[in-house]
């Protein structure tokens, strides 16, 4: 803090932007965005989906060109026409989705693009020596040996980390880092960024996640629709401040919701498995009960089986193992499609609402239809009946408070949130037994989170099941009545939500059982 | 996000397309010593100056009409159908199985039975590559070219063998029967004195055309098939999460485009040769990939598309006629309009979508993403009586 309380002839920033504007077409992404980043801390810029943060941070690291404005680095005036300008300026960038040679050594991905010279033996050496300085000083331990496909995400980031310092990065950008790891990996990597701020390293955080701002955070800036709204100390802040300066309201961030009065078993899911194409066993046995008017969540950091278990649930993966649906067994051999799901009372907000829940290219009133389209309500023997599709889509956007509520505009024309709103709309309002809710709220803004949730538990309220997937730790904290915890394609333990809590949560996450903990 | 006024994407963007591709034809004729406003005008004068000369324009519009909307069709499932060749060849061999081997009174119900023969021909050419692609993961584009291949060898050797009349060198059936006979342009239009469309080869297979475009617009926009066959050409992740079944469309869907080629044989066949005729098809399957291109896959767009390559066709025909421009030249202004309508098209598509997202960018002020400008459906599938979003 001393930093950024002394005199500015002290330091120059590290970072300042001075009045970066930057259109896409009509959409303003960037709007006059000033900001200074002091060096030796760590900065965060947090904002709703949309907001701007990764369009500033590319235009930061090269990747766009700003309309007007300018950048200085360490004080100077500096243009960054490609990325490997902002390199040489000292930036150095960790993407949301990492960019790594899988087949690759983790060696020859920290040396890739930057060999010295033609022969590769040099470079490689160098690097080497140079990693085992960098893995002393920042804890960023890693086998320098081993390819990217056999390591962890976690160590993933830390090689990405590693390429930037090995380019000498004075300057660290990380895009949603957490967003892939587990809290104990996340502790780890708050660990690391805490150490290369104390060796006068400057770091650049984006997030969404407010407990992440607050934990490490010397500084922090807002976004909301393309403008800087705020920038404050951390220490000076606290969530709720920030959440609506974020949105530019008052906001609820938790859920309120009665206590569950759970009844007859709805879902009763056992020894399902799932072996995949490539002879993966994806599911190994996983067995739970699911009852009426409640809510069980399934906590887990992705790729533990969680998706595969939506699948196979929502017909679209076969499985071995038995489901049964008030009492009704499903057919799992692959003979029973979503369709037939949908038929039995199993409605499904998918993981991945852009290439499933929506057809993107398909309006809004086609979408409100999709997988109920041969319904008699929307169907005219052979046709579509679009106007009775039409009236139903009206009314469910306005109840859903869909903006705008245009039943003509493009599914890919509404933000992350309203596309949200449509899904949940069609699978909530078809009335189903059991609802199954796949990241309900990933990449959605936290006015849309807050909706969402709160008709999540009006249809728990209704007496339905809902089984709901999430990597989120809070939101399956704040909106579960028991939880299960994924790991391995194993259930590795289950809690009652008002019981327990993130920690406890963190170790089943990572594969720790409770005798071992 | 933010794409052009509609008009622009179906009118303007093509014509400035037309219009390139005219340009450089015009510099490759000033290259080889020939007038290019001269040769304009002969095609212009050749293709649509009589009735004559609109007699072929729309005969050989009316092949590209039916193999356009096959590639168009398909396009909807993102299945790039480029048998349309093989799967019209086919379906000429039906046409003449029902015109040389069953007795027709009236030539209505002729065309009716090449009607369904055509397309039942066509379609059955096409299941094989759709059965493949569907559970096996054959590349559609792989098999359907194949099957063009096969399609020309198996015609060899039926016109060569067990359907050419002994007697004759010609590799062609008999001529079809008087009842088979459909009537022509001449015979629909003539009246009195004035004889119209003489001698020329366009006939009421083109109604038939016309017709089939309504059809597939219907079945496109208007019913659940259609609804299924997009949502799966869009997105197959989305269609099997709404449990439409990836085998049914891709068969379903190669079915009816095989079907709508096939149909292009009653045209050469029944309308104007009243035979069958080895290489009949002259490579119009191939023309169907460009129209559909540049008729964006809707069926009045293929329409105007396929109106314009038979002015085209036409029109280089009789340049190569009336001046010393080769008939090889005529291919290379054809090639260029395909080039510009249809590969290059992102080219002049991207300069325009930016310079009116430019415009619009300085007329309005900040528009939020989904704002009154953000990108609506373009209302192609709708009927004047459509339910506005006032309701």
């Amino acid at each position: 803090m001393a930093l950024d309380a002394a005199s500015p002839s002290a330091a120059p920033p590290a970072i300042e932007l001075r009045g970066i504007s930057k259109a896409f077409g009509p959409v303003q992404a960037n709007r006059n965005i000033s900001i200074r980043v002091m060096p030796g801390t760590i900065h965060g810029i947090i904002g709703e989906n949309g907001a701007g943060k990764s369009t500033l941070m590319s235009i930061l690291y090269g990747f766009y060109h700003a309309d007007s404005g300018e950048i200085l680095i360490d004080g100077r005036p500096t243009r960054i026409p490609d990325s490997q300008a902002a390199i040489r300026a000292g930036i150095g960038m960790v993407f949301q989705h990492f960019k790594l040679v899988e087949n690759f050594t983790v060696l020859e991905n920290i040396v890739l693009g930057a060999e010295d010279s033609g022969l590769l033996r040099p470079s490689l050496a160098r690097a080497r020596r140079e990693l085992r300085q960098l893995a002393k000083e920042y804890e960023l331990d890693v086998d320098p040996d081993a390819t990217i496909e056999e390591i962890g995400v976690g160590m993933q980031q830390r090689v990405e980390i590693l390429k930037a310092l090995y380019r000498k990065a004075d300057i660290l950008i990380l895009d949603e880092p957490t967003g892939v790891l587990t809290p104990a990996e996340a502790d780890h990597l708050f660990r690391i960024l805490g150490n290369l701020k104390a060796q006068g390293k400057t770091i650049v955080l984006i997030t969404h996640k407010l407990r992440e701002i607050m934990a490490i955070t010397d500084n922090v800036s807002v976004m909301r629709r393309g403008e800087m709204v705020a920038t404050v100390r951390t220490a000076d802040t606290n969530p709720q401040q920030l959440a609506e300066l974020m949105v530019g309201r008052k906001v609820l961030l938790r859920v309120d919701k009665a206590p569950a009065t759970p009844g007859a078993p709805v879902l009763e899911v056992e020894n399902l498995r799932v072996v995949d194409a490539k002879k993966v066993e994806r599911l190994k046995g996983v067995s739970f009960t699911v009852r009426a008017g409640e809510i069980l969540g399934i906590a887990g950091v992705a790729g533990n089986g969680q998706s595969e278990l939506l699948e196979v649930l929502g017909g679209m993966m076969r499985a071995t193992g038995s489901v049964r649906l008030k009492g009704r067994p499903l057919d799992l051999s692959g003979r029973e499609d979503a369709r037939d799901r949908r038929e039995v009372g199993i409605g499904h907000v998918p993981e991945d609402r852009q290439s499933e829940g929506l057809v993107l290219d398909y309006t809004a009133w086609e979408n409100m239809a999709l997988g109920y389209h041969h319904r008699d309500a929307f169907a005219n023997g052979p046709f579509i009946d679009r106007p009775a599709i039409m009236k139903n889509t009206i009314d469910k956007m306005q109840r859903f408070d869909v903006r705008p509520p245009d039943p003509m505009l493009l599914a890919k024309s509404f933000s992350g949130g309203n596309q949200q709103k449509i899904v949940v709309a069609r699978e909530i309002e078809s009335g189903p037994d059991l609802l199954l809710v796949g990241q309900p709220t990933r990449g959605v803004d936290i006015g849309a989170i807050e909706f969402i949730h709160k008709q999540i538990v009006a249809l728990r309220d209704q007496g339905k099941a809902i089984l709901l997937v999430s990597v989120e730790l809070d939101e399956i904290l704040s909106l579960s009545d028991r939880i299960a915890v994924m790991f391995d394609g194993r259930i590795m333990g289950e809690r009652i939500a008002s019981e327990t809590n993130a920690g406890e949560l963190g170790l089943l996450m990572a594969g720790v059982t409770g005798e071992a903990a | 996000m933010e794409r052009m006024p509609r008009w622009a994407d179906v009118l303007l963007v093509p014509l400035i397309s037309l219009i390139l591709a005219a340009a450089i034809s015009a510099i490759v004729i000033l290259a080889i010593g020939e007038n290019p406003w001269n040769a304009l005008k002969i095609m212009v004068t050749g293709a649509l100056g009589s009735s004559y000369a609109w007699g072929y324009t729309l005969y050989y519009a009316t092949n590209f009409i039916f193999t356009g909307l096959a590639v168009a069709l398909a396009n909807h499932a993102r299945l790039f159908n480029i048998g349309g060749d093989g799967q019209a060849t086919v379906g000429g061999l039906g046409v003449a199985l029902i015109a040389l081997y069953l007795p027709w009174p009236h030539w209505t119900l002729a065309l009716l039975a090449a009607i369904v023969a055509s397309a039942a021909f066509g379609a059955a050419w096409a299941a094989i590559p759709a059965y493949l692609q569907a559970k096996r993961g054959s590349h559609i584009v792989i098999t359907t070219i194949m099957f063009n291949y096969i399609a020309y060898a198996l015609l060899t050797y039926l016109l060569t063998g067990p359907m050419k009349p002994s007697g004759t060198m010609e590799t062609a059936t008999a001529p079809f029967p008087e009842g088979t006979h459909i009537p022509s342009f001449r015979d629909l239009f003539s009246h009195g004195e004035t004889i119209l469309f003489r001698g020329t080869p366009a006939n009421v297979t083109f109604f038939v055309a016309v017709l089939a475009c309504v059809l597939v617009w219907m079945l496109i926009w208007k019913t659940r098939l259609g609804y299924e066959i997009r949502a799966f050409g869009f997105s197959e992740g989305a269609a099997r999460y709404a449990g439409i079944g990836s085998t049914k469309i891709i068969v379903v869907t190669m079915l009816l485009s095989g079907a709508l080629a096939g149909l292009m044989a009653i045209n050469n066949t029944l309308g104007e040769a009243e035979r069958l005729i080895l290489n009949a098809v002259e490579g119009a399957g191939f023309i169907g990939i460009a129209v559909a291109l540049m008729g964006r896959s809707h069926p009045l767009g293929v329409f105007l598309a396929a109106v314009l390559f038979g002015f085209l066709y036409q029109g280089g025909a009789e340049l190569s006629l009336s001046t010393s421009i080769p008939r090889e030249m005529v291919v290379v202004i054809q090639a260029l309009v395909i080039m510009f309508t249809g590969a290059l098209d992102n080219m002049v598509r991207m300069p325009v979508e930016r310079l009116f997202a430019n415009r619009r960018a300085r007329g309005t002020p900040v528009a939020p993403l989904a704002g009154p400008t953000a990108e609506r459906a373009p209302d192609r599938a709708a009927p004047p009586s459509t339910p506005t979003t006032a309701e």
